[in-house]
């Protein structure tokens, strides 16, 4: 639509100004004019024109380059067409390096400026739906790349979004292959940060020593090797988030030194005596149990309440198996683009099969045999046939009853196993096993499972 | 009642200038569906731009818009000279958007223009898409995507010959929609 954009057309002749600016109108722009170059950055300050029209010698002591130098101070990406009846190749050149869009030379060919004006519209045009685009996958990004139907989930993604503007400390917790760090993005992305860097680090993947100069950065000469300053992955962060994946893995010298970080918001670089400062929200994850690493003595309690301010549990795929249809179905859509594969369906042998599965490496496994299975597969449809392999890595999904056991033995692991799984909790394990509380009191007790 | 007026400038001659504005009032009555009456209207060596030998249209706009009759629904101008508006090397004419006047050279519509041997048949076919283009103008109309419709900006004689002598199907309910005062 051309309405949408508007052009200003600068000339200290009325004649010159009306003429071109009715011209335009009659291709169906919003056209605005102006007589001099200070009324043109006036206009400019309250409205972004998509294009401006500039006369090269205007009186008043603002020509046309110094209009244009203005109005560009105020809109960077404006189109700037320089026009001027007095064509010499120094202004044209002078203009062109002051980032003129055009120069032409009046009176002009109609088709010249027609075709002018629709190349840049244009390209504004795209650079508009670009904008919008992004903006939608953003968006995406921040709640439909988690998918699920489960309520703990959503609760996971409600959450994530009303602490998104907070710069409080958020700690993941959730085996691997959960999502941890698609929920940190979640939250990085719906809040204020969006527009700032989001940068990730994996602490298990590094030594103690490299993993410290990829945190906080090194001076030049602080050991073997470095051979010039670097910065380190929190200056990185400014004013984003830093993810820290695997945080239980770190080494209790690093975890003093992320401490003071925490507490003070400053760190130094390796080999460095000079003070950083950084604005940076920080999201950690681990697989493991924290609080029992405490407990153990691995983990230092104190890093442990800083970095758990806002505690988020991602439940294992096992526990919400009502997402691996739809997380199937999600891997499947994207992947036949990305293999070039025209395979929209699965078969409801297939899907049972799928159901019933364990998942220990939770949903990035079960991308991992969503791909493997459409790379094999030579049909339009996805069959139990080509996820048999599952079948061969995880014996256990089929239950067999171990030998030589009694019924009652067989009821206390259950209840053992129950139990562990509501993370002890009575009423929720009396539901899950289909008995009344007071009978998984008595059966606790007769068992003697601790508690 | 009020009539369009296809306004007559004394420099038209009586063979080929003359057709065309029969040309053009024919089609105009047709299209718009209202009542047309001739304007004779004096010359417009007023309007003449020595340094570059051509007739600006602003100030025969200017003068058309002193001469419109009262009782003038709108008033299209048809001259034989070449016009043109400061800023451009040419226009094929001028109108003002969603107003009363307008002007229309036939100047650049004959083949002779462009060394190429007389068509009779071309040059009207020509006037009357030029006079329902500058005329849609001061219904309101703006240039028009459509290639082939009479409101589609034309700036080369190639352009022109593309279009029909009819409005687009949008156009023409656009037309149909504007009040008429």
């Amino acid at each position: 639509m051309k309405t949408h954009w508007q052009i200003l057309v600068v000339d200290d002749e009325e004649v010159m100004c009306e003429s071109l600016a009715a011209w335009l109108r009659e291709d169906g722009y919003l056209v605005d004019t102006a007589a001099s170059g200070r009324e043109a950055v006036e206009k400019a300050r309250d409205r972004d024109y998509a294009i401006y029209f500039v006369d090269l010698k205007m009186p008043g002591g603002m020509d046309g380059i110094e209009t244009m130098m203005q109005v560009r101070r105020l809109h960077p990406e404006a189109s700037i067409i320089i026009i001027t009846a007095y064509a010499t190749v120094d202004t044209a050149i002078t203009a062109m390096k002051e980032g003129a869009q055009e120069y032409i030379v009046k009176p002009c060919n109609p088709e010249e400026i027609s075709l002018l004006v629709n190349r840049i519209i244009k390209v504004k045009n795209l650079q508009r739906e670009n904008t919008i685009l992004r903006k939608k996958l953003t968006r995406q990004y921040s709640v439909h790349d988690v998918i699920s139907k489960n309520p703990r989930m959503h609760e996971i993604l409600e959450l994530a979004h009303e602490i998104s503007s907070l710069r409080s400390t958020v700690l993941i917790q959730g085996e691997s292959g959960t999502g941890k760090e698609m929920v940190a993005r979640a939250i990085h992305n719906s809040g204020e940060r969006a527009s700032k860097p989001f940068v990730a680090v994996s602490c298990a993947a590094l030594a103690e020593t490299l993993l410290e100069s990829e945190l906080f950065g090194h001076e030049k000469g602080a050991f073997t090797g470095a051979s010039q300053q670097k910065r380190g992955k929190f200056e990185m962060a400014d004013g984003g988030t830093i993810f820290l994946d695997e945080i239980g893995d770190i080494s209790p010298k690093l975890q003093v030194d992320l401490l003071r970080v925490l507490q003070e918001r400053c760190f130094y670089r390796v080999g460095g005596s000079e003070e950083v400062r950084v604005d940076v929200r920080v999201i950690a994850a681990t697989h493991v149990n924290l609080q029992q690493a405490v407990a153990d003595g691995k983990f230092r309690d104190d890093l442990f309440y800083r970095l758990n301010v806002i505690e988020i549990r991602i439940p294992p795929l096992r526990e919400r198996r009502e997402d691996v249809p739809l997380l199937a179905r999600h891997f499947m859509e994207r992947l036949s683009h990305e293999l070039g594969k025209d395979i929209g369906e699965i078969s409801e042998n297939a899907l049972k099969m799928l159901m019933d599965y364990n998942w220990p490496g939770n949903v990035r496994e079960l991308e991992n045999a969503v791909e493997r299975a459409m790379v094999t597969c030579r049909g339009p449809e996805l069959t139990a046939d080509d996820f048999a392999f599952l079948a061969q890595n995880g014996a256990q999904k089929s239950w067999s009853a171990p030998a030589g056991m009694t019924l009652s033995d067989m009821e206390k692991l259950l209840i053992v196993a129950t139990l562990e799984r509501t993370g002890g909790n009575i009423k929720e394990s009396a539901a899950v096993l289909g008995i009344d509380r007071s009978t998984l009191y008595e059966k606790i007790k007769r068992y003697e499972i601790p508690r | 009642m009020k009539y369009l007026y296809v306004g007559a400038t004394s420099e038209l001659d009586a063979g080929d200038d003359r057709e065309a504005l029969m040309m053009v009032r024919e089609r105009v009555a047709e299209e718009f569906g209202a009542p047309v009456r001739e304007l004779g209207l004096p010359g417009i060596e007023f309007a003449f731009d020595a340094g570059r030998g051509q007739f600006g249209s602003i100030p025969v706009l200017e003068m058309l818009a002193r001469a419109c009759p009262a009782d003038a629904l709108k008033l299209l101008a048809v001259t034989r000279r070449d016009l043109f508006i400061p800023v451009l090397t040419f226009v094929y004419g001028q109108a003002q958007l969603g107003g009363r006047v307008g002007v229309m050279s036939l100047a650049r519509l004959r083949q002779e223009f462009y060394g190429l041997a007389p068509d009779r048949e071309v040059f009207l076919e020509r006037a009357s898409k030029e006079a329902l283009h500058e005329a849609g103008h001061t219904f309101g109309l703006v240039h028009c995507a459509d290639r082939s419709c009479a409101m589609a900006l034309a700036t080369n004689i190639r352009q022109i010959d593309l279009k029909r002598a009819a409005f687009c199907a949008s156009c023409a309910a656009e037309l149909r929609r504007r009040p008429r005062e």
